[in-house]
């Protein structure tokens, strides 16, 4: 029962073969039997799942039940829940019971899902392999000894070992697609401001954006229609209607022009994880796409842009953990400045403190023009690359990640090598366009992500792509060895 | 960009952390490569190039200025490290005359 997607689940709960509750309470009793060994909940909110479930199979009863009704999803713990801890993956909110919800989990709610229970994450999202986190590290299915990516790796794994049909992420700089693409899963981060970011808690707003984290594309696009929408709490919240995202799902991708950037092609992309793409692209030349190569100039300097713009960001939005509204609060504080600094300094893990400090810097007096003026110019070119590829291409089709999943521990003393891992996936939110990872293969039995980069508002075009891709392969059914 | 430990100390003070000396042996050369690579951005030409803030380049929504919210002091203050009477406590910031 666990393998079956959202789609299958639905039709089952439809014909009545099972009831929610017995649905949910299976997820229960894998997550009580296996996320010992992932760790990648941080909370598990069973009874509340199961009370849900009770109503989802009422509604159902009366014949009011909607395609995600008593669907159970896991949330990543940076969505604030009403009543429940939100920790964010830190100390400093782990005692933070959330006095309203997230939008996102609001609409989910709506559509009928029952919260499993909120995933581990990087501390505030920072970081691409979840060894940021207070929780501690969330590990990969397909190799205990790997790294789930991040920053929803407690998302990813939790799909990819089957305790939940389907989970949300955020994706800053590629939180979303990375870890689907190493834990090989199916993962969208939607167009900026296609769904609202109220209740998320903020790491860099001009960037950050939630999406779904599921086995297959078909259910990405299901639970998008659930998830998208204006939204007059979040001010960036565009205002455009929400087409079904199945409608196109099954239509013909003949003739469609798939783009390669050259420059995601080049120094630094593993061969295995190239010769895996390579045979992708050739499974589009047979579904009748027309691929070319495209060039992105300024690829090389999305990576310099974003440790500006998201640290820039992160410290700003992180001046709100002063340790008095909510939150940590060192004890005894002397003074005012001692109750800031000691909160702050006990309540932010390293990393956390790292990108505060480099946001500090780069928007303290004297260095503005030259750091953050400067990288906004340069996000300037970096966006207006896609915008001359999009005059030419329907879609991008590149690498998600350089490599596969690599060792705990391989690179957490070189912030740099791990900041570079996001290499193909930050020019993304710096554009604000829409990009999937879907699974393309395997190396040395760790999956192997593909990125599909969408025009702006382009989901439904992209999730075609993608999803014509899973029809005529099975890397999307893969299953790690144990769950 | 290479900072001193002087700068890291003062950085720290405006992002209000407290940090131990340890740290700051750290966090100087950690900090000072991360500006380095920053430093790429110098090797483009943005001389006529508008800063790009909103990734779709739109400007932020207003709405009418009518009270929206509600009154939820009460479930707020349930989660605050220390209150009184309403009050968030914090440590005494005014000397007394």
């Amino acid at each position: 029962m666990h393998h079956k997607n959202i789609a299958e689940l639905s039709a089952e709960l439809a014909a009545k073969k099972i009831s929610s509750v017995e649905l949910t309470q299976h997820f229960i009793d894998r997550i009580h039997q296996h996320d010992e060994q992932l760790n990648s909940f941080i909370t598990v909110t069973e009874e509340y799942a199961l009370q849900t479930a009770k109503e989802a199979d009422d509604l159902r009863a009366k014949g009011n039940a909607a395609p995600l009704t008593g669907i159970p999803i896991a949330q990543k713990d940076i969505f604030c829940t009403d009543g429940i801890k939100t920790s964010c993956g830190s100390k400093m909110l782990d005692n933070f019971i959330a006095p309203y919800d997230a939008t996102l989990v609001k609409k989910l709610k709506a559509a009928g899902t029952i919260m499993l229970g909120k995933t581990n994450m990087d501390e505030f999202a920072m970081g691409s392999s979840n060894e940021t986190s207070y929780y501690g590290t969330v590990k990969n299915p397909w190799n205990l000894e790997y790294v789930a990516g991040g920053s929803s790796g407690g998302s990813a794994a939790a799909v990819a070992a089957r305790l939940a049909p389907a989970a949300t992420g955020t994706d800053t700089g590629g939180s979303i697609r990375q870890p689907a693409a190493l834990c090989g899963l199916s993962g969208l981060k939607p167009t900026y401001g296609r769904v609202s970011r109220y209740g998320m808690i903020a790491f860099a707003s001009s960037l950050d954006q939630g999406g779904p984290i599921a086995k297959t594309v078909e259910d990405c696009a299901l639970l998008l229609n659930a998830m998208a929408g204006f939204d007059e709490h979040d001010s960036t919240s565009v205002n455009k209607a929400v087409p079904d995202y199945t409608a196109l799902l099954n239509q013909s991708i003949k003739g469609m022009r798939i783009g390669l950037p050259k420059e995601y092609f080049s120094e630094g992309l593993s061969k295995e994880v190239e010769t895996v793409i390579q045979s992708a692209i050739k499974e589009y030349e047979k579904l009748g796409a027309i691929i070319e190569e495209i060039s992105l100039p300024h690829t090389a300097l999305s990576v310099p842009a974003y440790y500006v713009i998201a640290p820039a960001e992160c410290s700003s939005n992180l001046a709100r953990y002063d340790g008095v509204r909510y939150g940590y609060r060192c004890k005894d504080p002397v003074d005012l400045q001692d109750l800031y600094k000691r909160s702050r300094s006990e309540g932010f893990g390293s990393e956390v403190k790292r990108r505060i400090m480099i946001g500090t810097y780069v928007l303290s007096a004297g260095y503005y023009d030259a750091y953050y003026l400067k990288a906004q110019k340069t996000r300037r070119l970096i966006r207006d690359d896609f915008t001359e590829a999009f005059k030419k291409v329907d879609v991008i089709l590149s690498p998600t990640t350089p490599t596969p999943a690599f060792k705990i521990g391989e690179k957490t003393s070189d912030p740099i090598s791990m900041y570079l891992s996001d290499i193909y996936t930050i020019a993304v939110n710096l554009a604000g366009l829409p990009g999937m990872s879907i699974p393309a293969g395997f190396v040395n039995k760790l999956p192997i992500g593909m990125q599909l980069i969408g025009n702006l508002f382009g989901e439904e075009k992209l999730l075609n792509i993608a999803h014509q891709f899973q029809i005529v392969t099975d890397w999307h059914k893969q299953i790690p060895e144990g769950f | 960009m290479s900072l001193t430990p002087d700068d890291v100390k003062k950085i720290a003070h405006l992002a209000r952390l407290n940090l131990s000396d340890g740290d700051i042996t750290v966090y100087t050369p950690q900090l000072s490569s991360i500006l380095h690579f920053i430093e790429q951005l110098g090797t483009v030409d943005t001389a006529n190039i508008e800063p790009l803030a909103h990734p779709l380049d739109l400007s932020q929504r207003l709405r009418l200025d009518d009270i929206t919210e509600q009154d939820m002091r009460e479930k707020f203050q349930r989660i605050a490290p220390q209150v009184e009477a309403g009050l968030y406590l914090v440590p005494k910031v005014i000397e007394e005359a």
